[in-house]
Parts: structure tokens; sequence; C-alpha cells
């Protein structure tokens, strides 16, 4: 790469929908990579940036699966926008933790949870209009959108999200050898 | 007498009487299984030991070998077909391996790294499949059950007690426990079973030794299924 011809840098956008932040924190296990990363990378919406809308991009990552309403907008945003869209970490491959809910009532959880529970006193379902309305079930992210690559893990490495960026980026096949394909 | 057949290409032994899968085995070449256990007759039903013979697609684990057989296993076709079968697997129970004590040790969770399933592809079910803790020893998970049948041979062909079953037929099909409460607590069945140890996925698990190895340095978390299988026998 010459420095008098500057390449146009990748786009990146991130987000997490039902997920805990983890995928994300393992992004940052990239370490000093990340300053690797940076040359070749912009990043549009994204915790890292605080951006609220995702731009046209290259590459969207997606943490967390799909528990709201909020998390079907987003998500489709991301797919409006992201050529190539990768599932990160396990649950957005398979609903994960958050889908644990998923054999149980919607409504007995909340009233189990806001009304029912030890210690609660004068309960009740919160109800504000701002709140994105809860799915029945938690879904798979491909579900919803098409999906172009996943990455499992709970969360996936630091390595195994460098080993599948660097290759996607490059212009290879990403395929994440055995170490590095971890479902736990 | 037996003869000599080729596996993918390769010439292969066999004994009268072996199966493709033991033939392949003994000469150190592996093919995916999960119902098939080397102390056991074969049986046939999770089909990841697929293998095409003469163009048709046989069960390499009951299908004996024949002199000058051309065996097809490690193609992508049929790895393809393999991971399928895995996908349906995995959305058919809940299969979530983070939360799961088996994880690392687990054949369905390292055949899926064996043959490259990096998602389950298929809508999840989601079943209901409440656990049975009431054992003292051993914690029953049915989310995980992938119907081999080798707790059920176990129990019933070498620990002569018959503490497990299959019921119910199709999509319906689902593991019990022989009592009339449906508890593990009311059978005879101990930790010394055979059929305590059988279990390739999380199903039957020995109580208060869950993360004694942690994860990371489990069987199949550095070493691929095919490589512990051909080095250890397993």
């Amino acid at each position: 790469m010459s420095d008098s011809i500057p390449m146009p840098r990748v786009r990146v956008a991130t987000t997490s929908l039902a997920g805990c932040f983890g995928c994300h924190m393992s992004f940052l296990d990239m370490d000093e990579r990340l300053l690797d990363l940076a040359k070749v990378v912009e990043f549009d919406r994204s915790p890292l940036t605080d951006i609220k809308h995702c731009g046209p991009c290259d590459i969207g990552l997606i943490e967390g699966g799909v528990c709201n309403a909020e998390n079907v907008h987003v998500l489709r945003e991301f797919r409006r926008n992201c050529k190539t869209l990768v599932a990160v970490g396990a649950c957005a491959i398979n609903g994960g933790l958050p889908a644990q809910r998923n054999h149980l009532d919607l409504g007995d959880c909340l009233q189990q949870v806001y009304v029912k529970r030890d210690g609660v006193e004068d309960g009740g379902v919160p109800d504000d209009p701002e709140l994105p309305l809860l799915l029945d079930r938690v879904h798979p992210i491909h579900e919803v959108v098409r999906v172009d690559y996943f990455i499992p893990g709970c969360p996936p490495s630091g390595d195994a999200i460098w080993t599948f960026l660097t290759d996607l980026i490059g212009g290879r096949t990403p395929r994440l050898p055995h170490p590095l394909l971890h479902f736990d | 007498m037996g003869g000599t057949f080729l596996f993918d290409g390769q010439p292969v032994p066999f004994e009268d009487g072996q199966t493709i899968l033991q033939a392949a085995r003994a000469a150190g070449r592996y093919i995916p299984h999960l119902c098939w256990h080397p102390d056991f007759p074969p049986h046939g039903s999770c089909k990841l030991c697929i293998v095409k013979v003469g163009g048709r697609h046989v069960s390499s684990c009951a299908l004996p070998a024949r002199d000058g057989m051309e065996v097809e296993s490690n193609t992508p076709e049929i790895n393809g077909e393999r991971r399928a079968l895995l996908q349906m697997l995995f959305v058919e129970g809940n299969h979530f391996c983070p939360s799961c004590e088996k994880s690392g040790n687990c054949q369905l969770q390292a055949l899926a790294y064996e043959l490259d399933m990096s998602s389950a592809r298929f809508a999840h079910f989601f079943p209901d499949r409440p656990v049975d803790a009431s054992h003292p020893d051993v914690l029953l998970d049915f989310n995980r059950c992938i119907f081999c049948e080798l707790c059920v041979r176990a129990s019933r062909d070498v620990d002569g007690k018959g503490v497990f079953a299959l019921t119910d037929r199709g999509i319906h099909k689902h593991l019990v426990v022989n009592a009339e409460s449906g508890r593990l607590a009311d059978t005879d069945f101990a930790v010394t079973d055979r059929a305590a140890d059988i279990c390739p996925v999380g199903v039957i698990l020995r109580k208060r030794v869950g993360f004694a190895v942690p994860i990371g340095e489990r069987k199949y978390d550095r070493a691929s299924i095919s490589t512990v299988a051909m080095e250890k026998g397993e």
C-alpha cells in the first residue's frame, strides 16, 4: 500500500442485540492488533463510535439474538446497509442464554419477575411506550434476516475474530480451523 | 479369507465379518459416527457414518466389507450431508454448549467442529424437556438427547437393568426412564453402571465432577475427534 494513494478503508458496523457485550469485549481482546485493524478499517455504527444509525457498510458484526421489536429494526437496518453480515457468538447464532426462556410462557416470565417475586411490593409489568415490545420467543438472527457468515463461541476468542476479519478483508474465504472453532 | 476394498481411493484390508467402518478404523481411517460404539453391535440410527458404495448411500457401521468395493467417505458431498444431519440434531434439541458440563467432551459438538458446522442453519425447535435431578449421583438432562440408544442398550444388554427406553415415534420420540414415577431415583440405576458413562452427549451426567476438568482442557478442545478416535480407539 503506497502512502501517496490512500486505499479506501473497509467500513465496519457492530451492534449488540440480545447479548451481553461479551463478544464486543472479545473483539477488544485482539489487543494491539486493533491498531493494525484500524489501518484498514473505519467504524460506522458501533458501541466504539456511538454513531446511532448504520450507514452503507462493507461488514456488519451482530452480537446477540433477537428478543424484542427494537432488535428486529436494528437487525434489518444492518442487513439493508451491510454487504456482508456476520453473526458473532452463540446468542446471534442459536439464541444463546436469552433463548433459555423460549419454552416458558412470556406472560408468566414477566409476572414472575415484576409481580410475584419475593420482596416485590406494588409490582407491575413495565409498560412505558418507550420500551420495545418483547417477542414471545428469542430468535437466532438467521431466522429474521439472511446471514453470510457465523463466528461461533461464547464468546469467540479475539484470535478467532481476528482470523475471520483478516481473511474476509484480505479477500480469502473465512474458515475457522479446529482450535478456533468453539461453541463454548 | 477377507480381502481388500478401496476407501477414498486407498486400499483397505478387511477380515470376514468386519463392517466397512470397523475395517476402515483398523486401517487408521476415521468415519464420523454417533450411535456406533466399539463395544456394541451396530445400531444404524444416526446415519453420520453414511458412505457411498457403488453410488448408493449405505451405513458403514452395518454393511459388511466386500472384496473390491469402492467406498467414498471423506468427500465434500457426503460431509455436507453429515453436516446437515448434525444441524437437524442441533435444532431438534436444546444444545446450548456454553452451559453444558459435557462441552469439550461431547461427540456431537466435536463432530460439528470436525465437519466445519458454524451454524445450525434451520429454525430451532426449542422443545420443553425438563431435567431429572432425582438420583443422588447422576443428573439427566433430556434437552441434549440425540436418540442414539447407547444408554438403552448398555443398561439392557450389559447392566441387565433396562433403565432407559425410547418412547413415541417421529418428532415426538423421546428418552424415558423405566419407573412408574418416570424418575431415575426410583430405578436400580447406579453410577457404576455401564450406562452411566456411555452417553456421547450431555444427557447422563455424573454429579459433583462437572467442571473438575476446566473448559478448554477437555478431550476434544485441543485435538479433533478424528485424531482422538484414531489414537485412543474411542
